[in-house]
C-alpha cells in the first residue's frame, strides 16, 4: 500500500494543533460563567483569535530543554558544594547579598507560580492559558534551584536559614510581600500587567542581570549558574508580558486608559522594589559590575525608552513616574544604604561601611551627589564606629501605606528634604512615600487600608510567637520580637566587622590553602 | 467602593486606634537631618506630656547629630500636615490636638544637617 | 531607531550563536560582559537557524536558543527557520 506522507508542519501549525486549536466554546453552561473574572475589571476581548503565541512550546519542547537546563544546573550546584565553591568567593560580604536575595526571591517567586496558576484558569483564550501555565511552572522550578543553590551556603553562614517565614514579618521585607501581595489580589488582566509586563519585561533586567553579573564578578559560580539558569525562562516571560499588553491595547481602544493606569502603577511599584538592587550593586558588591545609576540608564531608560516608543502607536505614553526614577538614580542606592546600615541590629544580614577605595569608586559614577550628600555621612559614621560608639538607629521605622517601603526617599527636587505625603479616609490618616504611592491609594483605598504594616504590628503587640505572654513578669520585649523574626542576636545581624561569618570565612580560607 | 471587585470588598482599617491598646500613633522626624533615614514611630499614651515625648523619644534618637548640641530649643519650630503647629510642652498629646497617626516634622532654624545639606 | 538587544550567557555554544548573529545583521554590536554576551542593533535583528547550524557546525532546532537566553528586547516572531526580534517605532 502506498502511504504518502504530508508536509512536515511548520512551529506554527504544530503549536496551534497541539494547542489551542484543541479548545471550543462551551455549551452546557456559557463562557462568561466558566471564565467570570474576564470583564469586572472593565478589559474588553472580542477576539482571542488575535492572540499571538509567543514562543510556541509543546510539552515535549518545554520538557526537553527544562530538563538539560536542569541537568546542567544541578552539576554545576553539586561541583561547587564538592569543592567549597563558597570560599571562592571575592569576601564574605558578598554572603549578605545572598541572604536579602533569599529573603525576598523565592517567596515572591512562590507567589508568582500561584499568580500565573490563577490566571492560566481564568484567561477564556486557550493561547494565553497555556503560556501561563508554563510560566507558572517555570516559578516554581526558580524558587526551588534559588533555595537548593543557596542551600549550600546556609551550612556556613549566619542569617540565611529564616527565610521562610521571614517576608511576612520583617520589618525590610514588607516591600517585596506587598508587591506581590497587590498583584495577586488583582484581577487577570491587572495581574499580567503588573507582573507579565511591568515586572518581566520592564524592570526583570535590573534584578536579574546585577544579580546574575554580580555573582560572577564575585566568584559565586551557584548564584550564577541558577540566576542564568532561570534568566533563559525569563525570556520567554518577558515575550508573554509583551504579547499580553499588545492584545489589550489592540483588542479595543477603550483597554488603552485602564492599561496606562496599570502600567503607571506597575512601574512605580517596581521602582520602589528596586532600591534594594541598586543598594546591593553600589554598595553590597565586593568587585562592582556597573552602578545602579548605569543600569537605570541601559535598562530602564534606553531599553524602556525603546518599549514606550513602540507602545505610542496605541496611545500608550511612557510611566508617570519616569521623571522621577531618572531624577532618584543617583540617590536612592545611598539613601537605602545608609538606612540599612544603622538598622544592622534588626536585620537578618550584616551591614558595613564602604572602604575609602569604594567611596573613591562612588565618586566617580556619581560625581553629582555621593562626594556632596552621601560621603559626608559615610564619614561621620566611620568616626563613630572607631569611637567605639558605632551608630545605630533603635527607633521603629515608618513605612508608607502602600509600597510599605520604610520612608527614606528624598523628594524628586530636592535631596535635601525628606518625601512625606499624607491623606485622611473616612477618618483614619494615612501616610506615604510619594506622590505616585497616594495616588495609587486615593484610587483604591479599599485595598490599602487592610495593610500589615511591620512596624505598626509590632506596636499593636502582635509580633510574638503564639503562647508569648506580654504581660508575665520575665518577659523579654526584644528576644520575643526576634524569635518572632527569626533573627539570632549577635550571629545573624549587626555589623560584618566583628562577625561570626568574617571570622570563620577568613579561618577557613586559611585551611583550604595551608596544611 | 472604587476598587473593581467580584463582590463586596469592604474591610476595617487594619490600624484603628483601637488596635493599640490605649496608645497612639505618632511620628517624629527632624527636617534635614536624613542621617536618621526615617521618621520614628512610635505609640504613646495620650495622656503623655509633649516635653516627656521629647524628654523620653526624641532627645534620644537625635543627641548624636552634630548639629545637637547647638539647637536653641526656643528657636524650634513644628510642622503637622503641611502647616505650623505650636505645641504646649506641658500639655499632654491629646490636649495638644494630636490624633491618632499625626506626624510631626521638628524644624531647627540654621542647623540644616551635615555642611547644611540635609545630612 | 530603538535598540534591539538579546543577551545570552558566554559558553562554546553561544558563541557560535553570536558570531552568526553578527553576521547576518550587518549593524549589529558585540558587548562582552562578566558571564555575557550583549548584542545591539538598531530596530530589528534576525536570528537564522541556517547560520547558526554553519558556525556550530552540527544541526540546531531554534528552540535551543531557551538553553542561553538571559534576556530580549523586542517583539519576537519565531518559525522554523528565523527568530526575528522589532521594534515598530
Amino acid at each position: 500500500m502506498d502511504m504518502k506522507a504530508g508536509k512536515k508542519l511548520g512551529t506554527r501549525e504544530r503549536y496551534a494543533l497541539m494547542t489551542r486549536d484543541l479548545e471550543w466554546r462551551t455549551t452546557y453552561q456559557p463562557m462568561d460563567k466558566v471564565f467570570p473574572c474576564m470583564s469586572y475589571e472593565g478589559i474588553k476581548i472580542h477576539d482571542w483569535n488575535d492572540w499571538e503565541d509567543p514562543f510556541r512550546l509543546t510539552m515535549d519542547v518545554y520538557w526537553k530543554y527544562q530538563a538539560e537546563k536542569e541537568k546542567k544546573l544541578y552539576a554545576i550546584i553539586d561541583a561547587f558544594n564538592q569543592n567549597n565553591g563558597h570560599l571562592g568567593v571575592t569576601d564574605a560580604r558578598y554572603i549578605n547579598t545572598l541572604k536579602l536575595f533569599i529573603q525576598s526571591i523565592p517567596p515572591l517567586e512562590q507567589m508568582a507560580a500561584r499568580g500565573f496558576t490563577n490566571v492560566s484558569r481564568q484567561m477564556a483564550g486557550g493561547g494565553a492559558r497555556i503560556a501561563c501555565l508554563l510560566q507558572a511552572v517555570d516559578e516554581i522550578r526558580h524558587f526551588q534551584t534559588q533555595i537548593h543553590s543557596i542551600s549550600n551556603y546556609n551550612k556556613y553562614y549566619n542569617g540565611l536559614h529564616g527565610f521562610v517565614g521571614q517576608q511576612s514579618r520583617l520589618w525590610y521585607l514588607s516591600e517585596r510581600k506587598s508587591f506581590f501581595d497587590d498583584a495577586i489580589t488583582a484581577g487577570p488582566f491587572e495581574f499580567m500587567v503588573a507582573i507579565g509586563f511591568a515586572f518581566e519585561y520592564v524592570l526583570t533586567n535590573l534584578v536579574f542581570v546585577p544579580y546574575v553579573s554580580g555573582a560572577a564578578y564575585n566568584g559565586d559560580m551557584a548564584a550564577m549558574a541558577f540566576g542564568f539558569s532561570a534568566q533563559s525562562d525569563e525570556a520567554r516571560h518577558m515575550t508573554l508580558g509583551l504579547e499580553c499588553i499588545k492584545f489589550m491595547l489592540e483588542q479595543d481602544p477603550d483597554n488603552v486608559p485602564i492599561v496606562q493606569r496599570w502600567i503607571d502603577k506597575w512601574t512605580w511599584r517596581g521602582a520602589r522594589v528596586l532600591g534594594g538592587i541598586g543598594m546591593m550593586m553600589d554598595y553590597m558588591l565586593p568587585k562592582r559590575i556597573m552602578s545602579f545609576k548605569e543600569a537605570w540608564e541601559i535598562y530602564f531608560e534606553e531599553n524602556g525608552g525603546a518599549l514606550f516608543n513602540d507602545l505610542a502607536r496605541y496611545g500608550i505614553r511612557p510611566p508617570k513616574c519616569y521623571a522621577q526614577t531618572v531624577a532618584e538614580k543617583e540617590h536612592i542606592s545611598h539613601q537605602a544604604w545608609l538606612g540599612f546600615y544603622q538598622k544592622s541590629q534588626a536585620m537578618s544580614a550584616h551591614a558595613w561601611l564602604p572602604t575609602p577605595e569604594e567611596m573613591d569608586w562612588l565618586s566617580s559614577k556619581y560625581p553629582n551627589t555621593f562626594d556632596k550628600y552621601y560621603r559626608p555621612r559615610f564619614e561621620l559614621f566611620r568616626e563613630m564606629a572607631r569611637s567605639g560608639e558605632p551608630f545605630d538607629n533603635h527607633t521603629l521605622s515608618m513605612n508608607c501605606q502602600v509600597c510599605q517601603a520604610t520612608i527614606h526617599y528624598t523628594e524628586p527636587d530636592d535631596p535635601t528634604t525628606l518625601c512625606l505625603r499624607e491623606t485622611d479616609h473616612q477618618g483614619e490618616k494615612y501616610h506615604f512615600c510619594s506622590d505616585h504611592c497616594r495616588e495609587i491609594f486615593e484610587y483604591e483605598p479599599e485595598k490599602y487600608v487592610q495593610a500589615w504594616i511591620p512596624t505598626h504590628q509590632a506596636l499593636q503587640g502582635n509580633c510574638f510567637e503564639p503562647g508569648v505572654d506580654p504581660s508575665a513578669p520575665d518577659f523579654d520585649a526584644k528576644a520575643a520580637l526576634f524569635d518572632y523574626w527569626g533573627i539570632r542576636d549577635g550571629r545573624d545581624n549587626g555589623d560584618f566587622e566583628g562577625s561570626e561569618d568574617q571570622r570563620n570565612f577568613s579561618a577557613w580560607r586559611k585551611l583550604a590553602t595551608q596544611n | 467602593m472604587a476598587v473593581r471587585a467580584l463582590g463586596d470588598y469592604e474591610f476595617p482599617p487594619r490600624d484603628a486606634l483601637g488596635n493599640f491598646k490605649g496608645r497612639q500613633l505618632l511620628y517624629v522626624f527632624w527636617e534635614k537631618h536624613l542621617l536618621f533615614s526615617r521618621p520614628m514611630a512610635l505609640a504613646l499614651d495620650p495622656a503623655l506630656r509633649f516635653s516627656d515625648v521629647l524628654a523620653q523619644h526624641v532627645v534620644p534618637a537625635y543627641r548624636r547629630h552634630p548639629d545637637f548640641p547647638r539647637i536653641d530649643w526656643s528657636q524650634v519650630r513644628w510642622i503637622r500636615s503641611g502647616a505650623p503647629w505650636t505645641p504646649d510642652p506641658d500639655k499632654s498629646l491629646a490636649d495638644n490636638g494630636l490624633r491618632h497617626k499625626d506626624l510631626i516634622r521638628m524644624v531647627t532654624p540654621g542647623l540644616d544637617g551635615l555642611d547644611g545639606l540635609g545630612g | 531607531m530603538s535598540k534591539i538587544f538579546v543577551v545570552l550567557q558566554k559558553g562554546d555554544e553561544s558563541r557560535g550563536i553570536v558570531e552568526a548573529i553578527v553576521d547576518d545583521n550587518t549593524a549589529a554590536e558585540l558587548e562582552e560582559h562578566p558571564a555575557l554576551y550583549r548584542v545591539t542593533a538598531p530596530g530589528r535583528m534576525v536570528i537564522r537557524r541556517a547560520s547558526i547550524e554553519d558556525h556550530l557546525g552540527r544541526p540546531f532546532d531554534l528552540h535551543e536558543l531557551q538553553l542561553y537566553l538571559v534576556s530580549l528586547s523586542g517583539h519576537v516572531d519565531e518559525s522554523d527557520e528565523e527568530f526575528v526580534l522589532s521594534w515598530n517605532a
